[in-house]
């Protein structure tokens, strides 16, 4: 397994490089360093001093990508593609517009982000996955018909309905918890993420709870159920024991994979809730469009993803004995 | 009067044509004619699709684009561009307030300063130059409204009762006569829904009717901040939804199908390529890359100017924009669902045989693994569709969506937002959105769920 | 009978099952009465779509929901009635006094969980209570009882982990743990090999033998009845027509039904002709039915078949439904002829022949670590040398996993060989590449077994047919032309082209597979198991019309199978594989007459008999080892009851018998070609 972690991790190189490049065409190609420095000085004034100014405080005085004056290896090397993109790989990612380490910035934000990621995280899967088996055990009855029906309608909805009127009803008309903030440590925090949490987890209620049952109703036609209940054994240990172990494995091709993105937060309910973390900093950063910013939070993102499908093929393994990683 | 063509118009009639070319094909190919025949038989689905097509409706008269003459020259045009819609809607659009105004108001929502006839100045609701104007001071707005919905509904019914009564006509088996025809009708006995049908077919026109005939008098959804009818915005912004549902797929669509079909058949190093590809596109979270790629536009589009010489032009491109974006995100699901389907498939019997009897590689992927894979491309587009309509929201709210001047229903919400603050508060701007937001994508839902359950073998029992 | 209705523990009276579908109800089983005593076998025998499982399903209440369900009957076990029990109470009947083993011990058992977990949740009774320790005796004892060895160790595998008849054998482990009385068989061997189903088959006679108890086994494979059952019934579209003990049903078979069935059973003294088959399919379970069921495809049929439903009569000690049980003339099947070869087609073989295949090679690596090296090969043939002269067929035997169906695809060059040559009509199809391999191909098709994967079905059948001659550039008038011809030639009718594959039954698609092969009018065709999938009297049809093609047209055939009657009924050359070689090879006659190789003769004492009177019983132990890594020495040796000390050592060398007979082991001298 070890072997195989590896070559993963190794394959994971080609594909950061990718990524940079990407975002590097993006911001370096289709704009110019002068676009940005113009943009960022405002419009009007721009005198050709102070974008060599800007610039040259940033580094982007140099060639894109090939510097033919550099001898050697400095051709290569003193280009801002090297020194601005894959700087990120040893995730130094340099300063953002307003003169902050990105770095220091994130690391002091994770911490919120996660605070109310993982809670809902959890929470959710726990509810999705019970309001699944209960439509799956009332299955061709009236409960379940109308079950996926509400499914349905819940999933029509709009993520911002649920933040906004999540917002106005607790929390503005029964004025149960804090409409938004954060509150540092203490049991009394808690009160400052009960909001977001049950509003996350109401926003994917029905996408979720419809697609694990049609998870769970896929195994239970399946022969090795028809063994156990010619076993004797009653339809919740069915359920319990014998389906709800492998339709774990469909469910976890699209769980794990978010587990590490979880440090990023969400970008929603961060911003409308006013909670300190990365995904409120990352909607900042667009909003001001620092490209620094986002273009570290793009890195991030990817090298999570890349740990995320690592991590998805290690819980097959986990779950499923069949699966043996190479 | 000039005709003038946006890009994202283009699409969305080569968008028809590719489904009107679609429908053809399907219709002569058995596969894919009976589970459309089954989709027909769904109550729910064909409600759904009367609801859905109403919206398209609106949609295509928005885009059907012209150039207005300048009053008083022959051939000099105005450089805003309208559409049918417009035209249609222009009673509306004319009829602007000075600022917010509640539904059926016919006074403005907040108190202002006014000169009252004695001279003196007094802090009072004005009444609003558009709003139940018609309305004198002592008359009841409320018997007004009932009279008004009571006549326009009424109407709607004279002329659906004989619709529907035709219908049954049509139902009556050769036995019995009307009343036979009437019963297998409201039984739901007859092979196409055609209850359902009639049922949600009178209650939409009832609405439009409602709508239209109310509108004429009163702001029947408010006004907004400068004073625009709110009913205007929802459904100029319909046009914004669809072609973000639609068009996305369309572009990321030959990409998928090339890419997917190309990897599970070719193997090897053309499928490292196309996995390293997809694999590398899909790393980066959604939200992050359309991030990166509209500020990049932003900026582009801050820098050359003269390219983007109007307010609808430039709007309409970085609609497009987006489409291509959101479905350079999307289109790696798609990619790799197929690839992994043709990599189950070019095992199969079939397929082996094709190559033992020396068909060319092309023709096994055009002849034989395409028309497999069908079912896979049409289920994911219209499940694909309700969740970009979501997504537009998103993004608007984001500040990465649409252009902030485009009509559309992330941008009212994320309007709403500050208006939800106000005190009194605001509410109907988002009330709107959610309303039209919700009608689209509900119908769209229990009409891709429909069409799953048709194609997808594996619900099939 | 046999059994009288007193002593029987399973009692069944009028079952009727049905299922809801948007066509229409289905009746599929409509009526159904037996009974099995303790200690008996009864074997209920039918084709598809007969009824027969859904019989196995509805005596223990598992019919799937919502769409089927049980419309009446009573089934009694031990006195009690099932029919009357609540669901709560139903569930300490299954597995407990009933238990059932399926058909697929592959996805019968939960991948998931392991083979101890899966017994220990089937114990009942006590042996829920007992402590730890002694929970672990009983179900060590369970996996001795059913001859799994080591099984301490096996409980805390998963079932991947075993092979298909040790699958089968922890299923039959599974039903024992809750000591019942009465076992349900459905299709207990069919998914596995010959020689696997001789063990499963022995194991349950032994069990039979130690517990007293009460066997129902369904099955559409008439070997295994003879092999096992005291009872037979005989089941056609939802009822049974016919009862007998089994001597005497394999003496004398009363229903038309089940003669035709016996005569359309191919066999070697059924060379000369064709094969008898049955007419028609089975009817519809949506009608219902005003006289016999069987009425429409029977050659015995009188009016009043047509009108009034048979009645049950006993003509002792066989008990059967058909209004003319009387007056039927005695049965006739042609015996076996002994064994000679018959000059007219069994001259030399050609010096040239059409395929000529050597030292084939056909190895998969297994990629491990980091860098994704080899570490090792599948060695799924390894090393086959055959050939085929015009217009003679080639069986190519062996059990599942042997690399008979790999080695057809790799002579087809649709795996590409890792090693050795095919010359095919004078081209080396290993050397060719691009077009020039893409055009000789026409002339080399293959048909598949799977009646349904072999045929794409977004493709109308005139465009499959003619898939070859639109490769080959024929323009689209004649081809519509050919295509025609060539349906006719298979015996469907030219409407068949416009429609798809879906709308026609397993066999009429083997027939369209068929065609397609023929388009190009190729001389040799790649047969692997295209009857496998197939009933007994449908599989009876495809090879007549092989046959007829190949007397006609002069096609040879590569047919690859593991069925034994059908080589001995088509074959003319037989080739018998193990592991990725072939251990023997010769004519016909010279290999089934007097098999040399200890595996040959025991892959042939492992077909079950008929009659009953085969030769004695060789039961090989174990199973087949992994081509990865085959045993030392001759791959055969750990199941040879024969092995020695120099088997284990080294593989055998060619003993060529006769100018055509040749075989590798060490038993017959040392290596005299």
């Amino acid at each position: 397994m070890m072997a195989y972690v590896l070559r993963r991790l190794l394959y994971a190189i080609p594909i950061l490089i990718g990524v940079n490049l990407l975002t590097f065409w993006l911001f370096f190609f289709v704009n110019s360093p002068d676009d940005m420095a113009r943009m960022h000085l405002g419009m009007k004034r721009v005198t050709p001093a102070a974008i060599a100014q800007w610039k040259e405080a940033r580094g982007f005085d140099k060639p894109l990508l090939l510097n033919r004056e550099a001898a050697g290896v400095e051709k290569l090397t003193d280009t801002i593609f090297f020194r601005h993109s894959l700087r990120l790989f040893v995730f130094d990612f340099g300063r953002a517009e307003d003169n902050r380490d990105i770095r220091r910035e994130i690391g002091e934000r994770m911490g919120p982000s996660l605070a109310i990621a993982l809670p809902s995280f959890l929470v959710g899967l726990l509810t999705y996955v019970s309001f699944a088996l209960l439509l799956v055990f009332f299955r061709a009855s009236y409960v379940d018909v109308w079950g996926v029906v509400l499914c349905v309608v819940l999933m029509s909805i709009s993520t911002m309905f649920y933040v906004i009127g999540g917002q106005y009803l607790i929390g503005k008309l029964w004025s149960l918890v804090p409409i938004s903030g954060y509150g540092d440590d203490g049991p009394g925090a808690i009160r400052f993420l009960l909001l977001p949490m049950a509003v996350g987890i109401a926003a994917a209620v029905g996408l979720r709870t419809r697609l694990y049952r049609t998870f769970f109703l896929e195994e239970i036609n399946k022969d090795y159920v028809r063994t156990a209940r010619a076993k004797g054994l009653n339809e919740w240990r069915v359920l319990f024991v014998h389906v709800l172990r492998n339709a774990l494995i469909p469910i976890l091709t699209g769980v794990v994979v978010v587990i590490p993105a979880l440090f990023l937060g969400s970008l929603i309910l961060e911003s409308f809730f006013g909670i300190p973390g990365l995904g409120s900093y990352t909607i900042d950063a667009i909003h001001a469009q620092d490209f620094f910013v986002v273009r570290a939070m793009v890195f991030l993102g990817s090298v999570l993803y890349i740990v995320g499908l690592i991590l998805t093929d290690i819980s097959y393994m986990l779950v499923d004995p069949r699966v043996r990683l190479y | 009067m000039v005709p003038h063509i946006l890009w994202t118009d283009v699409l969305i009639y080569l968008l028809l044509a590719v489904i009107a070319g679609f429908a053809v094909y399907a219709s002569r190919h058995e596969h894919l004619r009976t589970p459309w025949r089954q989709v027909t038989r769904r109550p729910m689905a064909m409600g759904a699709l009367v609801v859905l097509l109403a919206f398209v409706a609106v949609g295509l008269l928005d885009s059907v684009h012209y150039r207005p003459r300048l009053p008083g020259s022959a051939t000099q045009t105005s450089s805003e561009v309208r559409s049918a819609l417009d035209a249609l809607l222009s009673p509306l659009r004319r009829r602007t307030e000075k600022t917010y105004s509640a539904p059926f108001a016919t006074h403005a929502h907040g108190r202002e300063t006014v000169l009252r006839p004695d001279g003196a100045l007094a802090r009072a609701y004005p009444r609003l130059l558009h709003g139940g104007a018609h309305l004198t001071d002592g008359e009841s707005r409320l018997a007004d409204i009932l009279v008004k919905v009571a006549t326009a509904t009424g109407t709607v019914l004279l002329l659906w009762l004989p619709l529907a009564a035709w219908v049954a006509w049509r139902q009556r088996s050769p036995g019995d006569g009307w009343a036979g025809g009437w019963q297998r009708l409201w039984r739901g006995e007859s092979e196409l829904p055609w209850r359902t049908l009639l049922l949600t077919l009178v209650v939409l026109l009832a609405a439009i009717a409602n709508l239209a005939w109310l509108s004429a008098y009163y702001h029947v959804l408010g006004t907004d901040q400068v004073g625009q009818d709110v009913l205007l915005k929802s459904l100029k912004s319909v046009r914004t939804g669809l072609v973000i549902g639609t068009l996305t797929t369309l572009v990321m669509l030959p990409f998928a199908l090339f890419f997917g079909i190309l990897a599970g058949y070719a193997r090897g190093l053309i499928d490292d390529v196309i996995q390293y590809v997809y694999t590398t596109l899909s790393s980066i979270p959604d939200v992050l890359l359309i991030a990166a790629g509209v500020l990049s536009l932003q900026v582009y589009m801050a820098h050359h100017p003269e390219t983007f010489d109007n307010v609808t032009t430039r709007a309409d491109w970085r609609l497009l924009f987006l489409c291509l974006i959101l479905g350079l995100t999307s289109w790696t699901g798609l990619c790799r669902l197929l690839r992994g389907e043709v990599l189950k498939l070019r095992e199969a019997d079939y397929v082996l045989a094709a190559r033992s009897l020396g068909a060319s590689h092309f023709a096994i992927m055009a002849r034989h693994l395409l028309p497999n894979v069908m079912h896979i491309v049409l289920i994911a587009v219209v499940l694909d569709f309700s969740g970009l309509v979501l997504a537009e929201a998103v993004l608007s709210y984001i500040g990465v969506g649409v252009d902030p001047t485009m009509d559309s229903w992330g941008n009212m919400i994320n309007g709403a937002r500050l208006e939800m603050a106000r005190e009194p508060m605001v509410w109907w701007t988002l009330g709107a959105a959610f309303l039209f937001m919700f009608t689209l994508v509900l119908a769209a839902n229990l009409f891709a769920d429909a069409v799953r359950d048709a194609f997808d073998p594996r619900l099939r029992r | 009978m046999t059994t009288p209705v007193d002593q029987a523990i399973l009692r069944v009276r009028g079952l009727r099952a049905v299922f809801d579908t948007p066509e229409g109800v289905v009746h599929a089983v409509d009526g159904l009465d037996l009974s099995v005593a303790p200690g008996m076998t009864l074997a209920l025998v039918g084709e598809s779509g007969s009824g027969k499982s859904v019989t196995a399903l509805s005596l223990l209440r598992l019919l799937p929901s919502p769409a089927g369900r049980l419309a009446g009957g009573e089934v009694q076990v031990a006195g009690v009635d099932l029919m009357r029990l609540s669901e709560r109470q139903m569930r300490t009947w299954r597995g407990r006094r009933m238990a059932m083993i399926f058909q697929e011990p592959q996805s019968s058992l939960n991948p998931v969980m392991t083979v101890g977990d899966q017994l220990r949740e089937a114990l009942a009774g006590e042996d829920r209570r007992l402590p730890p320790a002694a929970r672990l005796r009983r179900l060590v004892e369970l996996l001795n009882a059913v001859g799994i060895a080591d099984p301490e160790h096996r409980l805390d595998e998963y079932p991947h982990q075993l092979s298909g008849g040790m699958k089968q054998r922890a299923m039959i482990a599974m039903a024992l743990a809750g000591r019942p009385q009465v076992l349900i068989a459905d299709e207990p061997t069919t998914a596995l090999d010959v020689t696997i189903q001789a063990q499963i088959l022995d194991l349950l006679q032994r069990l039979q033998r130690e517990t007293g108890l009460a066997i129902l086994l369904i099955t559409h494979d008439l070997g295994v009845v003879a092999t096992i059952a005291d009872e037979v019934a005989v089941m056609y579209a939802g009822v049974i027509v016919e009862r007998a003990p089994r001597a005497t049903f394999f003496a004398s078979p009363r229903h038309p039904y089940s003669r035709q069935l016996f005569r359309s059973l191919p066999a070697r003294g059924k060379r000369g002709g064709s094969l008898e088959t049955i007419p028609g399919m089975v009817p519809s379970l949506r009608q219902t039915f005003a006289g016999c069921r069987f009425a429409d495809r029977c050659e015995h049929v009188e009016p009043r078949c047509r009108q009034q439903e048979p009645p049950w009569l006993t003509i002792a000690p066989t008990g059967v439904r058909c209004h003319r049980a009387n007056d039927l003339p005695p049965l006739t099947i042609s015996e076996p002829v002994p064994a000679h070869p018959t000059p007219s087609a069994d001259t030399a073989p050609s010096p040239l022949p059409l395929l000529d295949v050597s030292d084939l090679h056909m190895h998969f690596p297994i990629r491990r670590g980091v860098l994704q090296r080899a570490v090792g090969y599948v060695r799924a043939v390894d090393g086959v040398s055959l050939s085929i002269a015009r217009g003679r067929t080639l069986a190519l035997v062996g059990e599942s996993g042997c690399g008979k169906t790999t080695a057809g695809k790799a002579i087809l060059q649709l795996l590409r060989p890792t090693r050795g040559h095919v010359r095919f009509d004078g081209y080396d199809l290993t050397a060719l590449r691009g077009e020039s391999l893409r055009l000789l191909r026409q002339h080399l098709p293959i048909v598949f077994q799977d009646p349904v994967g072999s045929l794409n079905p977004r493709m109308p059948v005139g465009e499959i047919v003619g898939e070859g001659l639109c490769v080959a550039g024929v323009p689209w008038h004649e081809r519509q032309r050919r295509v025609a011809e060539l349906l006719e030639q298979v015996g469907l009718p030219d409407e068949a082209m416009r429609r798809y594959p879906h709308e026609f039954s397993g066999g009429q698609r083997q027939r369209i597979s068929i065609a397609r092969a023929l388009a190009t009018q190729p001389r040799l065709i790649v047969c692997d198991e295209p009857t496998s999938a197939l009933d007994v009297s449908v599989q009876a049809q495809i090879l007549n019309l092989l046959k007829q093609l190949q007397e006609r047209q002069g096609i040879a055939y590569l047919f690859i199978t593991h069925n034994m009657g059908v080589v001995e009924y088509l074959a003319h050359d037989v080739a018998v594989m193990y592991l990725g070689r072939i251990v023997e090879q010769g004519r016909l006659e010279e290999v089934f007459a007097a098999p040399r190789h200890p595996y040959t003769q025991a892959l042939l004492s492992a077909v079950p008999v008929l009659n009953g009177e085969g030769p004695a019983r060789i039961i090989l132990g174990g199973d087949i080892p992994s081509p990865s890594r085959p045993p030392s020495g001759c791959h055969f040796h750990p199941r040879c009851p024969m092995a020695g000390a120099r088997c284990r050592r080294e593989y055998p060398a060619e003993s060529r018998l006769t100018a055509t007979h040749v075989v590798r082991c060490h038993l017959l001298g040392s290596g005299t070609g």
